[in-house]
């Protein structure tokens, strides 16, 4: 059996964060596991620049600021596992990991870490409508990552479903990689995202329809692709408005229809969750500090309810603070000094608009923190 | 009609949040034109400016402002604007034309001389544009801005050119 001072499941930038902060401030012994083959989480298909502050590295690209905190963490001496799930807890806090070796193989090792951090980020909702499973009807995340990480074009011709931010930005990253945005189809009456973003996308000539949705999808096209997608007016119900449709020709549908925590580590543990619906579902409630109600196990990120890159970040950095104060690396007034500096940077990121929404559920989820359990 | 109603921002917006420029600054030549009228938690633009030419201060959600008389056209802020909403509009270039530089980030990237088509907000074609100047230092990130020239009347719809 490992033993580790701490174990971070996900190196996302809440993951990598948690990480770099907790080494930072004197934590010894980490490992990040994570099961994709890259480090970074989304990072590295962000390839457009990130709002925020200069403290927030805005202007600056999502995919370099992975690698600036991938080399961080690194040069800190954080033990990075790729290829590598952790796929269980035992009592005790022993963490089954899978670990991926060098031929491709895994391994089951066991850890028995002195804290640990989950960050295992979020998911992307499905919409189902008729001929949902024709091949061709894709996560806008996953178009994203073929066109930004693998090179690959999804399609020549696409609809997307959805405009919040990620429906914004993968429509107009499509278009960059070269394939045609046909439409976006929301069903709420505004567009979600920011207004900036969607000016992109009509600057281009791309129409978004409001109070819309798709009624059906055809897979006439080869090997039984999408071959084109009828949308619907909707009312204020969500019901179709018959003698509406449009019909566009197509070979890929997006669906850009948000994301929920991924929270299946947590249920495993003794961590009191609470349903929260701006954040997207089920999520673990967490205090200031990122603790959650086990004592040892900390949160961070999309994981605690989904928001955006510099969030997760900044939570992360909370998380490695606190890590550090657990262990007695830093003492307590060290630790509340620090985080305070990190949640004055968190509540400008939950300003305006766009964020009143996310300040108001981070702070209901932490009003039911009930204290932490030995 | 909002830009969150239909995607593109309409010059009533741009005055209610103080963008609008006036026409005594436009006389004198070339100047930031910030279209960004949703409170978003954003200050790249600020920063950017060497002149202190544009003003976002605490909050970060503040709209940001544009000083006119402090700015002088430089086209600094441009590339760095993660939102692509900073154009620069120069209505003294010649007696009949106007020019306009904004952040083109799609290939082919448009070359000096060529003829491209001007687009409006909406992506609508406005009229031929003669590509003027092309700027792509290692500064702004792989985000060229792309200057095109134009019939001086359109220098208040031409935002882009369309992609090819």
């Amino acid at each position: 059996m490992l033993s580790k001072d701490l174990l971070v499941v996900g190196a996302g930038p809440a993951g990598l964060a948690t990480a770099i902060q907790a080494a930072k401030n004197g934590v010894k012994d980490i490992t990040v596991v994570d099961l994709n083959m890259k480090p970074g989480g989304q990072l590295f298909k962000q390839i457009h620049k990130f709002f925020g502050s200069h403290e927030h590295r805005a202007g600056i690209r999502g995919m370099d600021t992975g690698a600036a905190m991938l080399e961080e963490a690194q040069s800190l001496g954080v033990d990075i596992w790729l290829n590598s799930a952790c796929v269980g807890f035992y009592d005790d806090k022993v963490a089954c990991i899978e670990q991926g070796q060098p031929d491709g193989t895994k391994k089951i090792v066991f850890m028995k870490p002195k804290t640990i951090a989950i960050c295992t980020g979020g998911q992307e909702n499905v919409v189902r409508f008729t001929g949902w499973t024709t091949p061709g009807v894709m996560g806008a995340g996953a178009a994203q990552t073929m066109v930004n990480v693998n090179k690959v074009q999804p399609g020549k011709k696409i609809v997307m479903l959805g405009t919040g931010n990620v429906g914004l930005i993968v429509s107009y990253q499509l278009m960059q990689s070269g394939c045609d945005v046909v439409c976006l189809v929301e069903a709420l009456p505004g567009i979600n995202g920011y207004g900036v973003h969607a000016s992109k996308i009509s600057r281009a000539g791309v129409p978004i329809y409001t109070k819309h949705t798709i009624k059906e999808v055809k897979g006439n096209g080869p090997n039984g692709r999408v071959s084109e997608v009828t949308i619907v007016e909707i009312d204020p119900k969500f019901n179709h408005i018959p003698g509406t449709e449009k019909t566009f020709e197509a070979d890929t549908v997006t669906l850009a229809a948000g994301l929920k925590p991924v929270s299946d580590l947590v249920k495993l543990q003794d961590i009191d969750l609470v349903f929260n619906g701006p954040f997207g579902g089920w999520v673990p409630v967490h205090n200031e500090k990122m603790q959650s109600t086990c004592k040892g196990i900390y949160v961070a990120g999309d994981t605690t309810g989904v928001e955006e890159a510099n969030t997760a970040l900044e939570e992360g950095n909370v998380a490695g603070v606190s890590i550090a104060e657990e262990l007695g690396c830093i003492t307590a007034a060290e630790a509340d000094a620090k985080r305070k500096e990190i949640w004055e940077r968190l509540d400008g990121l939950r300003m305006g608009p766009f964020g009143e929404r996310r300040a108001a559920a981070k702070k209901e989820v932490m009003e039911q923190f009930p204290g932490v359990r030995a | 009609m909002s830009i969150k109603e239909v995607g593109y921002i309409s010059k009533q917006e741009l005055i209610d949040a103080k963008q609008d420029i006036s026409d005594a600054r436009y006389a004198k030549g070339a100047v930031a034109v910030v279209e960004c009228v949703q409170q978003i938690p954003c200050n790249p633009c600020e920063t950017a400016c060497k002149f202190d030419a544009i003003n976002v201060g605490d909050p970060i959600t503040n709209l940001p402002k544009i000083n006119e008389d402090n700015c002088t056209g430089c086209g600094a802020c441009v590339a760095k604007c993660p939102g692509l909403a900073i154009f620069i509009v120069n209505k003294a270039y010649s007696d009949t034309e106007a020019t306009v530089a904004f952040p083109y980030e799609y290939k082919p990237t448009p070359e000096v001389g060529e003829e491209w088509e001007a687009v409006n907000r909406k992506g609508e074609v406005q009229c031929k544009c003669v590509i003027e100047k092309v700027m792509n230092p290692k500064a702004y990130d792989r985000t060229p801005v792309v200057t095109v020239k134009i019939p001086k009347e359109f220098a208040d719809e031409v935002r882009s050119v369309k992609r090819k």
